[in-house]
């Protein structure tokens, strides 16, 4: 073998073994994370973590339960407004596109999902902190809605569009109308990965807290829709940069709720629902 | 008698057809308020910013940009030391995840089996998926006092004579956030990478082996190049993330509203300032300014968005057309 070959097959064994190495190190950190999460966390975690309010500063024991209701109230407010607003932009985009609109539409949602968190937040305080004379559950529901919406938009257009050409035009050529046919064939044919876009939606915003940071506030007793509330990513920021050893532990606890939380809807959102349509395609 | 039910049928039918087409318009127009509602939040937002900083922008004008002044007790207010903070950690996070993702790309896409590839990438999907306040929980109590007492030593020690390595190790700053914005950043370098590698067709890859080529050259000079403009796209799009990234920045980078030279050095980003200050701001000024901030990171955002779209869309485009 020439000098140059050898040389060649060397540079290609050590970068493709780079790249392999890049490959390990990434997925790496994501059980690292997990490890530290789950040993860290797990030694914290108790009943009382999921029954009690948090503990004055000083003073040991106590949980986290007012933001765990809290993120459920404020996360479900939000894909209240979010969904149905989302679902039905979603619908349009799929389903009656005209051209100069929808791509409008299209290009602003795509906008408006890459928005930084914190800016979102900006805009609910204006919006509702502002005219209401103070921090509440709801403004923190507005600011995760509007996240929220961009997001079931483009998966719900997403995935009515790969319902087959086929089964439309044979409800059509039934003698259904376009809103019967949409309604009783394009959307149940679509529902799972519609329904997988809206669970990986809401996973997302539930893990948000920079946008509830000066809308929903934190709150260390029960709040409510109307008052500041208390969630449990801001607490676990809250938590994670006090002084106190305690409070740090609780952190860590409130760290392995909430990403247990998250992945298990987004494996099971992607494993369990699986991609696309619900009949094969024609 | 059978003309009589003629006519019923024939006026049933047009009833029912007028009935129809009432209610596909109806349809029709429910989906596009819900569509349009979509603009109306885009509208209000650039609105809002814009209104809501207006004392901010009449009073400082563009030099806002460039002050380094932040005091909110006299109410003197510059961005500059918070825009170099979100530029300087978003490069440092970019410096580290744009090797260590487009290189996981190139494996999954040119040397993992196909089975192997989809798994492993839905594992580093999930990295995308965990919120940001855990990366900051997990970077102050694992990767600061790591930093602290063993990579800022070691980078004094070796690398010391250069100004950007200089002054006390605290193991917060600008390097640390970049090193978190790195793990945060690299799951969408990566999978947006993967795919437009993917895209590249398989002919070319062919032609390059028969001609002689190493498994390596193939990949690096033909396939890469090919999907230049996707891997392009998905830097921006972490570029882009890296630079509104506010909770596990805001954990690790110190919090000091001045501009350092030094990486090691404690700093501040404007996702940051805002995330910290925004909730007790009074008076006039100082929520006006913070909301000026947020005007120029989303300003930032937006174009940087806008061009990874491009990008993306241009490769994945010519990719599927010629294979």
């Amino acid at each position: 073998m020439s000098r140059l070959l050898i040389w060649r097959k060397l540079v290609n064994g050590v970068m493709l073994s780079l790249t392999g190495v890049c490959t390990v190190l990434t997925v790496a950190a994501l059980f690292a994370i997990l490890g530290l999460l789950i040993y860290n966390g797990g030694k914290s975690l108790s009943w009382s973590f999921f029954t009690q309010l948090p503990a004055p500063p000083g003073e040991l024991g106590g949980g986290l339960a007012n933001a765990i209701v809290g993120s459920v109230q404020i996360v479900g407010a939000a894909a209240l407004i979010g969904i149905p607003i989302g679902f039905f932009a979603g619908v349009y985009l799929s389903e009656y596109e005209d051209k100069m609109f929808a791509s409008v539409v299209r290009y602003v949602a795509d906008l408006l999902n890459g928005v930084p968190s914190i800016v979102v937040g900006i805009l609910a305080w204006a919006l509702v902190v502002k005219p209401m004379g103070g921090f509440s559950g709801l403004a923190g529901s507005a600011a995760l809605s509007v996240m929220l919406i961009p997001i079931v938009t483009r998966q719900t257009e997403q995935f009515l569009r790969e319902v087959p050409l086929s089964l439309r035009e044979a409800a059509l050529a039934l003698g259904a109308n376009k809103w019967k046919m949409i309604a009783t064939v394009v959307v149940p044919a679509g529902s799972k990965g519609v329904l997988t876009g809206m669970i990986l939606g809401v996973a997302r915003i539930s893990g948000e807290s920079a946008p509830l940071l000066f809308t929903a506030l934190s709150n260390q007793f029960w709040g409510g829709l109307t008052e500041p509330t208390a969630s449990l990513p801001v607490m676990i920021y809250k938590l994670a940069t006090s002084p106190y050893d305690d409070w740090n532990r609780q952190a860590w606890a409130g760290g392995l709720v909430l990403i247990g939380l998250v992945l298990i809807a987004n494996v099971s959102a992607r494993l369990v629902l699986a991609r696309g349509v619900s009949v094969p395609r024609g | 008698m059978s003309c009589s039910m003629g006519t019923t049928a024939a006026v049933s039918a047009t009833a029912v057809k007028g009935q129809s087409q009432a209610g596909d318009t109806i349809a029709r127009l429910i989906t596009v308020i819900f569509a349009a509602s979509l603009l109306v939040v885009a509208a209000l937002l650039v609105f809002q910013l814009f209104s809501r900083s207006a004392d901010a922008r009449h009073q400082f004008g563009l030099g806002f940009l460039s002050s380094s002044a932040w005091n909110p007790v006299t109410d003197e207010f510059g961005a500059w030391p918070f825009i170099y903070g979100t530029i300087v950690t978003s490069v440092v996070g970019l410096l580290i995840s744009i090797p260590l993702g487009v290189g996981a790309a190139m494996f999954l896409s040119e040397l993992a089996p196909a089975g192997v590839s989809n798994a492993l990438t839905f594992v580093v999907e999930l990295l995308a998926a965990i919120p940001s306040v855990i990366y900051g929980l997990l970077a102050i109590f694992t990767l600061v006092p790591l930093m602290r007492s063993y990579v800022e030593p070691f980078l004094k020690a070796t690398l010391g004579f250069l100004p950007l390595f200089s002054g006390p190790a605290f193991g917060v700053g600008y390097l640390t956030a970049g090193v978190v914005l790195a793990i945060m950043t690299v799951p969408f370098i990566i999978s947006v990478s993967r795919e437009s590698l993917l895209a590249v067709p398989r002919e070319q890859r062919e032609a390059a082996l028969a001609l002689g080529a190493t498994r390596w050259e193939t990949t690096w000079q033909i396939v890469v190049p090919y999907a230049k403009l996707g891997i392009l796209g998905s830097i921006f799009l972490g570029l882009a993330r890296a630079l509104g990234e506010t909770m596990a920045v805001t954990m690790v980078i110190g919090n000091d509203p001045k501009a350092h030279v030094s990486l090691l050095a404690s700093g501040y980003s404007i996702a940051a300032v805002i995330a910290n200050e925004f909730a007790e701001a009074g008076g006039r000024l100082h929520p006006s300014a913070l909301v000026e901030l947020g005007l120029v990171l989303f300003g930032l955002t937006i174009v940087i968005n806008g061009l990874a779209r491009l990008m993306i869309v241009a490769t994945t485009s010519k990719g599927s057309k010629r294979s």
